[in-house]
């Protein structure tokens, strides 16, 4: 134990960590938050679509619009990941103008995550009762009210518990990037940990993934069960109403 | 006054098509309570999604004080269906929303200002009797008092129409005579038209006017609530009025009469007064009566004393009867 601590390697990876960690932290975290935002401003929608343009929906579009739109998403979400991420530099660098670093992997992430994401916006939509589309119906609503004051609203919790799991399956992809020049706390535990043999600089930055995974997941979760009205016992947790 | 002229509708399956309504006409009168019955498949939730064009129907006219809105357009018909208030079975409220915010969504909906909005919602928690509910969210209340809700937001946009779909089945039968008793009201207050479609007969008598017989998509009979039930003309209508019906064939006597009531007090005093008045004792072999309104409709099949005499004066005593037809049963073969 002794000869651990006074080792002079170990006490350069402890510093190391301290010195670091927290700007990986914070790329780490802005990389993720900024790459599931564009994936829901562009997987909402499609999900949305998805939904209401069906053959069975309230607005149904032309069957060959939706199975191209079917199409892509499935096909974007079969790629892996990290082959993806090399298919899609060129665009990266058409978009930001850098395909390296953490501004590097914001278009691969966001390309990855939204089929994803629509996909869960798609199932959280379809899960609504059909009884309540109906009765919008009756009482006169447009399809676009249906969408925002009818399907959104009613499906808000199972779209955010959606939105947690998107949020950790973008940090669990950004992490991976680090394996091809992205940044945040993957990297570091590739490229300054298992590259340069530096053990506890990979336990340490995964520890601090798997705290972080852990913190936004009963975070979130916490959020989702205050928001769900839809069970008498879930008011009791909601608190006061 | 609601116009259903010709309406058939065809759902295309994967076993072919399948003709849900062929042929309906109705009409419905303004203040009518008017019940469509029939068995389950019988098409009756299909025939009152015509009504708001929730289905669009396959063939017919629906005619809303004469305006068709087959021939409307998105918006025009968006226009009137807010003048036509639906309630459900299973109550369809938005969940995420409180009991006043789900009265409001409608009058959001037409556009109302929001303070107006939650006034009148405040003042029809108070029709439906549950004030203090404004806050609550609907998971919290009881399927009665969600029914109540459903309704407070029903009437949220003065609506000239009140269709019920089985509004009472998934409630137990205080409830729905509660739950009853309170469209009754409505409609005798508001004058508002309601269509009430259900399977249960009960429901009919309690509230209806008017009724019609659906059976396999068709119309069988309409009628009066006391023509229809004292007196069926159909097979489908006889089932449905009297499901334990009155098999005559097995029934043993020597002579057999039945009388019809036709909305006079309840039978049992006839039987008894009968044997008071005329001292005559007669066998009831079989009755299917019900109550209507707190008026007896319904028949029942009587055997006669053996004795010509005897059974001449119990006919005499009850063709004096106010409210009964009689007839002799000839086909009767003991
Ligand atoms: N969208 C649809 N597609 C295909 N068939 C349908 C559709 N809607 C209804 N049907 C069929 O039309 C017939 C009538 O259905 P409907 O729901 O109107 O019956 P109902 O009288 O309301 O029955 P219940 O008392 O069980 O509610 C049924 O055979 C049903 O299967
Ligand atoms: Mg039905």
């Amino acid at each position: 134990m002794a000869d651990f601590f006074s080792d002079p390697k170990t006490a350069a990876q402890i510093s190391f960590l301290l010195e670091n960690i927290p700007f990986a932290i914070w790329e780490t975290i802005y990389s993720t938050v900024i790459a599931t935002v564009f994936a829901y401003l562009i997987g909402l929608p499609l999900g949305v679509i998805l939904v209401t343009g069906a053959k069975d929906g309230i607005r149904p579009l032309p069957a060959p619009l939706m199975q191209a739109l079917n199409v892509v998403v499935n096909l974007l979400r079969s790629v892996p990941f990290l082959i993806l991420m090399v298919l899609v530099m060129p665009l990266s660098r058409i978009i930001l103008g850098t395909t390296i670093g953490t501004p590097g992997i914001l278009v691969p992430l966001t390309v990855a995550a939204f089929p994803f994401a629509a996909r869960l916006v798609e199932s959280s939509i379809r899960e609504m009762d059909k009884g309540l589309i109906e009765a919008a119906q009756s009482m006169g609503c447009s399809t676009l009210q249906i969408v925002w004051k009818v399907m959104l609203p009613e499906s808000l919790p199972s779209l955010l518990s959606g939105f947690l799991t998107a949020f950790i399956t973008i940090l669990g992809y950004g992490a991976m990037a680090g394996a091809i020049g992205g940044g945040g706390l993957g990297a570091m535990a590739l490229m300054k940990g298992w590259a340069l043999q530096q053990f506890l600089v990979i336990y340490g930055a995964v520890i601090v993934i798997v705290i972080l995974v852990q913190i936004f997941q009963s975070a979130g979760s916490h959020l989702v069960n205050r928001m769900d009205r839809r069970t008498a016992s879930g008011q009791k947790k909601g608190g006061k109403h | 006054m609601i116009e259903l002229k010709n309406i058939s509708k065809v759902f295309p399956t994967a076993e072919g098509e399948l003709h849900a309504l062929t042929d309906v006409t109705l009409t419905i009168g303004d203040g009518d309570v008017y019940g469509i019955v029939g068995m389950s498949g019988a098409g009756k939730s299909t025939l009152v999604r015509c009504i708001n064009l929730l289905e669009r129907p396959t063939s017919g006219q629906v005619l809303i004080d004469g305006a068709d809105l087959c021939a409307m357009d998105q918006k025009a018909l968006i226009a009137q269906r807010r003048s036509i208030s639906m309630i459900f079975q299973q109550f369809n409220l938005l969940m995420q929303r409180t009991c006043l915010k789900n009265i409001c969504f409608p009058m959001e909906i037409a556009k109302v200002k929001r303070a107006d909005a939650e006034k009148r919602a405040r003042e029809l928690l108070d029709v439906v009797g549950l004030p203090d509910k404004a806050d609550a969210y609907p998971a919290q209340l009881s399927g009665g008092q969600r029914q109540r809700i459903a309704i407070a937001r029903a009437l949220a946009c003065d609506p000239r129409i009140l269709l019920c779909d089985e509004a009472t089945s998934a409630l137990d039968p205080k409830t729905t005579r509660d739950i009853l008793r309170l469209i009754k009201d409505i409609n005798k207050r508001l004058g508002i038209t309601v269509v009430v479609i259900t399977h249960e007969m009960a429901v009919v008598e309690e509230i209806c006017t008017h009724v019609a017989i659906l059976d396999h998509g068709r119309v069988m009979e309409t009628g009066t609530v006391e023509e229809v039930f004292s007196n069926p003309q159909t097979e489908a209508g006889r089932r449905l009025v009297y499901p334990d019906g009155v098999h005559i064939a097995q029934l043993p006597a020597a002579q057999v009469i039945r009388i019809a009531f036709n909305g006079g007090s309840s039978y049992e005093p006839l039987i008894a007064s009968l044997a008071i008045d005329c001292g005559v004792k007669v066998n009831i072999l079989g009755a299917d009566t019900r109550n209507v309104n707190g008026q007896a409709f319904g028949t029942m099949l009587l055997g006669l004393p053996e004795d010509p005499p005897e059974a001449a004066k119990a006919v005499a005593y009850l063709k004096n009867q106010p409210n009964i037809t009689m007839e002799e049963v000839r086909d009767y073969h003991g």
